[in-house]
Order: structure tokens, then sequence, then C-alpha cells
């Protein structure tokens, strides 16, 4: 039998706080009396970046709100992987109604609370990017148009993958998924705009826009902070790799994270009331390449033949998302 | 107070005596004036404490009823037609969590082709969705059956569909007892929701249920619908004694002493039913009328006992399955099972169409000697359908 070396330090990642910092600037996972919002023993699969993402991001909300949130779930992974009956994995107020309502249900909540004078109790929709971009597209915009007081987080897998990797759209060009194989001249996911969800969000002109990646859960956890300092409309979209569907090592799931923003293929950034405010910028730059090859839903640019001119195109919508969002500062190097 | 008041109109001000919290509309013809009247109480401040949500959809309305109510708060809707059918998948979501939503449906035919007049398909179509069901025959009665339907609600933990007749009731003007306040303070309590989203008593409510649950889960539905048969005409009752008049209850029975023709409708098209029989009572023809209020849950006995001494019913229907036939006339013959009654289904009234006295009149009297089909379609221009059927054929 083999034995697992034990780690002393998390390599690689800012999440676990330094103990020597000033104690309200640790992460919120590092305090031992933390809520521990999405217990353990739920049916995730190893190195899942939405059980992460939820964690850390519900965690955050519940030390920011005094423990006092009531969370909207879609249907989707996390509701599944969460709630096998008679089980629960969550130790906070929770409910799941449908696919594509969980925005309007949110809706709802807030709105009896109101009527209740219950105004210290908040509250969160969550789902995956099917369900937040496609499905329940247009019950989020109307949250948002009505500006309604839910912060709404989006877990973007990039495909639908609680029924098997299928393309939604939020999934990225050239991507191999279930219903968008590597087959033919252009295979994977075609080329087209995408639906970028956070640019849509800012449209509607609500308060807070961020989006964060599992590769700096710091950054998310400040971010959902934040978000719960506003009242009103909320959105804050989360990169989340999913082993699964991405074909990558479950132990890649932090490492795919940072090299989606050090690409530039992930634009981390916030905006209040439609205007970005600010970015992070890249500290070691990366070409899409250094990205793409962990991933065997992009194995088909590789190999038989590589396709330099569909990397390129990749590279040329990372180089774009620099540009737009300013993502290199005077201290980003290149590798 | 009597007023002489539009039904829509009605059924806005004795729902907003009903103090709910959350209401969300969505505008879909004969509903709006419904929710229209609601928005404009919740603004001048007559109905306090109620948040008024204009959504985006039918499916936001209802989702955002789902989430209201099972924060504790009293919630209700309105839709119609289209609206109902693209609410669906959340409609069955609500009665699966035992909510109490109260939810109007203004009846109206479902396209294509597009239609906005009265016929049942839309509700008729929710019949298995789990909501109880109740059609009201006047606007008096649909004004009342909204303060029964809240309680009804509360007292199951389950959702209720009050059916009125679009255009025909909801845009009629007529005198109605618009239900006032104190009085509806004293008949409904406050809402006391059986489970609620809490922060400090968590729970998970929505968990997904395997096959070794799942049938009894939905056993336990059906057992709790059941249930609705004892306390739809305790609450009914109840209604009689607080204002004072008589509206709801599981069925209605018109001169059914002696009758041997029982005419069984649901809603307004009673009224002229009843105009019919009297003129045929009086021409000393043993018919009578059986009028259902509460469709969901199917009140099996009740009707069983009300056609004791039937030999035939003629059912008239305002929907039918396509491919069969009539839906009411599958319940009825679920409650007369063994008993030898002849049934005669006449679908009437489809996407508007005037159902009159005179048509009324010759079919009721050549059923009453037996010479009309199993299923008839009143006042069907056969000519015009058949040449139509013959051109297609040709193609």
């Amino acid at each position: 039998m083999s034995t697992t070396p034990i780690k002393f330090y998390q390599v690689g990642s800012f999440a676990i706080g330094n103990r020597l910092l000033p104690a309200q600037d640790r992460a919120i996972q590092s305090d031992p009396n933390r809520t521990n919002a999405l217990t353990s023993g739920h049916r995730a699969c190893q190195g899942c970046g939405e059980a992460l993402g939820a964690r850390y991001a519900l965690d955050a909300a519940m030390r920011a709100t005094n423990e006092k949130i009531i969370v909207v779930n879609a249907t989707g992974c996390l509701e599944v992987f969460s709630t096998p009956y008679p089980e629960s994995s969550w130790r906070l107020a929770w409910l799941h109604s449908l696919f594509g309502n969980a925005p309007a249900v949110a809706t709802g909540v807030a709105a009896a609370l109101k009527a209740q004078a219950k105004n210290d109790i908040r509250v969160i929709g969550q789902g995956g990017d099917g369900a937040t971009v496609d499905i329940g597209f247009g019950a989020l915009s109307g949250m948002f148009e009505r500006n309604d007081d839910v912060l709404y987080i989006c877990y973007d897998n990039e495909a639908y993958m609680n029924t098997g990797v299928q393309r939604s759209g939020a999934t990225p060009p050239a991507a191999r998924t279930a219903t968008t194989q590597a087959v033919g001249t252009n295979p994977g996911n075609l080329f087209g705009q995408g639906k970028n969800l956070p640019r849509i969000a800012m449209a509607h002109e609500i308060p807070y826009v961020a989006t964060a990646t599992v590769a700096d859960l710091r950054d998310l956890e400040a971010k959902v902070t934040r978000a719960m300092s506003f009242r009103g409309a909320r959105y804050i979209h989360v990169l989340v790799p999913c082993p699964l569907g991405w074909g990558s090592e479950s132990c890649d799931t932090i490492k795919i994270a940072r090299l989606a923003t050090q690409s530039g293929l992930f634009p981390v950034f916030e905006a209040e009331s439609g205007e970005v405010t600010s970015s992070t910028s890249i500290r070691k730059i990366v070409s899409v390449e250094e990205y793409l090859k962990l991933q065997t839903r992009y194995a088909h640019l590789f190999s038989p033949t590589r396709r330099d001119d569909v990397i390129d195109h990749l590279q040329a919508i990372a180089d774009k998302n620099i540009a737009r969002y300013n993502l290199i500062s005077e201290g980003s190097a290149h590798l | 107070m009597l007023k002489q008041i539009e039904g829509s109109k009605a059924v806005a001000d004795a729902v907003a005596a009903c103090r709910p919290q959350v209401i969300c509309a969505y505008p879909i013809s004969p509903q709006t004036h419904i929710v229209e009247g609601l928005s404009v109480l919740v603004k001048n401040g007559t109905l306090e404490n109620c948040e008024f949500i204009n959504v985006e959809s039918e499916f936001a309305a209802m989702s955002v009823a789902i989430g209201a109510s099972a924060t504790g708060a009293r919630t209700y809707t309105a839709t119609a037609s289209q609206g109902l059918l693209y609410m669906v998948e959340a409609v069955y979501n609500a009665s699966g969590f035992g909510l109490p939503i109260v939810m109007t449906v203004a009846n109206r035919a479902i396209g294509a082709p597009i239609n906005i007049w009265n016929d049942h398909s839309d509700s008729m179509s929710q019949r298995d969705s789990g909501w109880l069901q109740l059609y009201a025959e006047t606007n008096q009665e649909a004004a009342d059956l909204h303060v029964q339907a809240f309680k009804i609600a509360e007292e199951l933990s389950l959702p209720v569909m009050v059916c009125m007749d679009g255009f025909i009731l909801t845009h009629a003007y007529e005198r109605v007892d618009v239900p006032e306040q104190s009085h509806v303070d004293r008949f409904l309590p406050a809402y006391i929701p059986r489970q609620t989203l809490d922060p400090v008593n968590p729970v998970s409510i929505g968990a997904m249920v395997g096959p070794e649950t799942f049938t009894e889960v939905k056993y336990m539905a059906h057992m709790k619908n059941r249930l609705a048969l004892d306390v739809i005409p305790k609450v009914a009752a109840d209604f009689q004694k607080a204002f004072g008049r008589s509206s709801g209850g599981l069925v209605r029975g018109y001169k059914l002493e002696g009758a041997q023709t029982v005419v069984i409708a649901l809603g307004s098209v009673l009224g002229t039913i009843k105009d019919v029989v009297d003129e045929m009572v009086a021409a000393e023809i043993k018919i009578g009328v059986l009028g259902i209020i509460a469709f969901r849950p199917f009140p099996t006995q009740a009707v069983r006992k009300a056609l004791a001494h039937a030999k035939r019913v003629i059912v008239l229907e305002k929907a039918f399955q396509v491919g069969i036939g009539g839906i009411v006339i599958e319940n009825i013959r679920h409650a007369l099972r063994g008993t030898g009654v002849k049934d005669y289904t006449v679908i009437a009234g489809l996407g508007g169409r005037p159902i009159t006295k005179d048509s009324l009149r010759n079919f009721f009297n050549a059923a009453c000697s037996d010479q009309v089909d199993e299923l008839t379609f009143l006042d069907l221009d056969q000519a015009l359908a058949e040449s139509e059927i013959l051109r297609e054929a040709v193609k």
C-alpha cells in the first residue's frame, strides 16, 4: 500500500490565510469558526471546481450577513451532488425549484422577506452556466432589470456537465463537448460571439458585477463580501474547471483556472453600475496553448494535425480581453 | 358591500381583502384587469405590506410565487390560456412542494389557432397537476371563491386554482356583494406556513428523490389532495355562516328532485342551462342540473349521490381530449360506474362560440329521447368541416 505524502503547505494558492495577518485580513476559510455552508460528504467529483467555489462563496456570504442568508439553487450538478434525499450538505436555508427559474424564485424570496420586514436576511441565487446563460437567462435578466435585492452567482464550467457534457451558451469556441464533437473540418464548438454574461449583466447597469475564479479564492471571498455590501441586483461569474467535462486531471483544477486568467481567456474584473472599476492584472502572462494543452476537450487542436489557425484564433480572443480589461501592468512578466 | 362592478375588479377587491403579501403579475387577456386592479390597490396603500412584482413571463410569475410562498408569504397570481401553459413546469413544482399559492385562471382557449375567447382548455390541461381546481358560476361566486381558496389552500398546504370564464365573467359588469375587509379578517386567519425558509432554522427544500421513495411521495400527495373533499365543504359552510350567502362547495344541484335527465357542467354556462331547464321543467320534462364546483379533487361520492335517481346524464364541456372525446365525462363515468346510467357528451363554447338557449333546448330535448350521438360538437358546421377534410384528402 502506498502512502500519501503529507503536505504542510498548499502550493500555488493564496487560499489559506497567513496566520500572521490581522484576523480581519485572513481568509474566511482559514477561520476555524467558519460556517461550513456546504459541508463535506457530498457527491461531487474529485477536483470539482464548482463545489470549491460554492463553499468559499457561501461561507463568505454567511460571514458578511451574520449568517442570515437564504439560497436558491438552480437544477444542476451543484443541486444533485448536494441533496440526494434524504441527505443534504447544506447548512443554511436552501431551496431548489427548477432549472430555469432560480433568479425568479430568488426574487420571490426577497419579496416575501421585504413584505415581512425581514430586511436583515439576504438572498443568493446560484446555478451553473446552463441555468444562467441559457435556460434561466430570461428570469435572470428580469431580476436584473427590476434591481431585485438578490446576489446571483454563476459557477461557470462551460457546458452542461450534469447531463453529460453538452454544449451551453458559455462553451468556448473549439471546445469538444458531447454535442460539439471533435469531428469534421471544424472540430469542437463553433466560433461565435459566445454569451458573455458579465457584460450582459453590466448592460443592465446593476449595482455590482464581478468575475472570479477558483484559482484566487481570497479574491472570490472578497468579491462576495463586497457584493453583500450593496442592495439591489448583483452578479458574480466564477470560472470553475470541471475535470470530467474538460478532460483534465483532478489535481489541476486550480492550475487550469489560473492559466485561464494568465492567458487572458478569462478576465477577472469588477464593475459598478455598468462601468468597469477594477481588473486583476496578470502577473505571469502565458500563451493560450499552455491552458489548452492540459485539457482533452482541446486535444484535437494538437493531434493528429496541429491546428495553428484555431489556436491563433483563441489567442486573438485572449489578446482582445487583455486590451479591453487592461490586464497587463508594469509588473506583468511574460513566460 | 353591493356594487355594480366588473368581475375582474370584484376579484381584485376580494383578493386584496385577503391581504396577500406577494402578488406577481404578467399581462394576458382576459386575466389582465385583475392584476391591474390589484396594482392600484397596492400602490394607493389600500393593500398594505404587499410586494407587487411585474415579472417578465408567466414562468417567472409562478416561480416568484414559489419563492415567496416558501418564505412564508401569502402569495397570489393570475393567468390564462398560453400563460398557464407557459408556467406549467412551475405549476407542478408548486404543488409538489405543497405551497398554498392561490391563482386565478381566467379561462381562455389554447392555440393554434390563436384565440383569446373563453373555453376551458387551459385549466383542464392542468387537472393532473396536483392543484385544487374550483370553477365559479357567477361573479359573486368568483369573488367568494377567492376568499375561500386562501383558507382551503392554507389549511391543506396545497395550491388552489380559481377558474372563472374569461370575458363572460371577467369582463361582465353586474351586481356583486364584494367581501368586506372586516368580514374577511374574521373569516381568514393570518397565514401560518407549515415550513419556511429561515436562516435560524435552516431546511433544504427540493432534494432529489429517487425510485426508492418517489412512489410514496406521490401517493402521499394524492391522499393529501383527497383531504380537500372534506375541507372544501367545511370552508363553504363556514363562509355561509360568516357572509350569509352560499358559495362554493363540491357540487350544486338544481331541480334534481324527480329529474330523470341531469345536465352536468362547470362555470358560467350553468346560468344558461338553468334557464333552459326551467322552461323544460315548466313543460313537464323531468330534467335537472348538476354544477361541478370542485373539479380537483374530483368529488366522486358527491356526484354519485347527486345522480342517484338519474336515468341519463348530459355532460356539457368547454374542452375535450383530442383523439378520445370529453374530459369531464370520464370523471362522471368514474363516479357512475356500475349504475348503468346512459351518458351523452356535448362539446360546446370552444374558442368563445356563444352557447345559445335554442341550441341547448334542441339538444336537451333530443337527448331526453336518446336521439343524439354519444359525442356531439354543438352547432358544428358539419358541411364546412367535411368539405375541408375532403379537400385535404384530395391533396
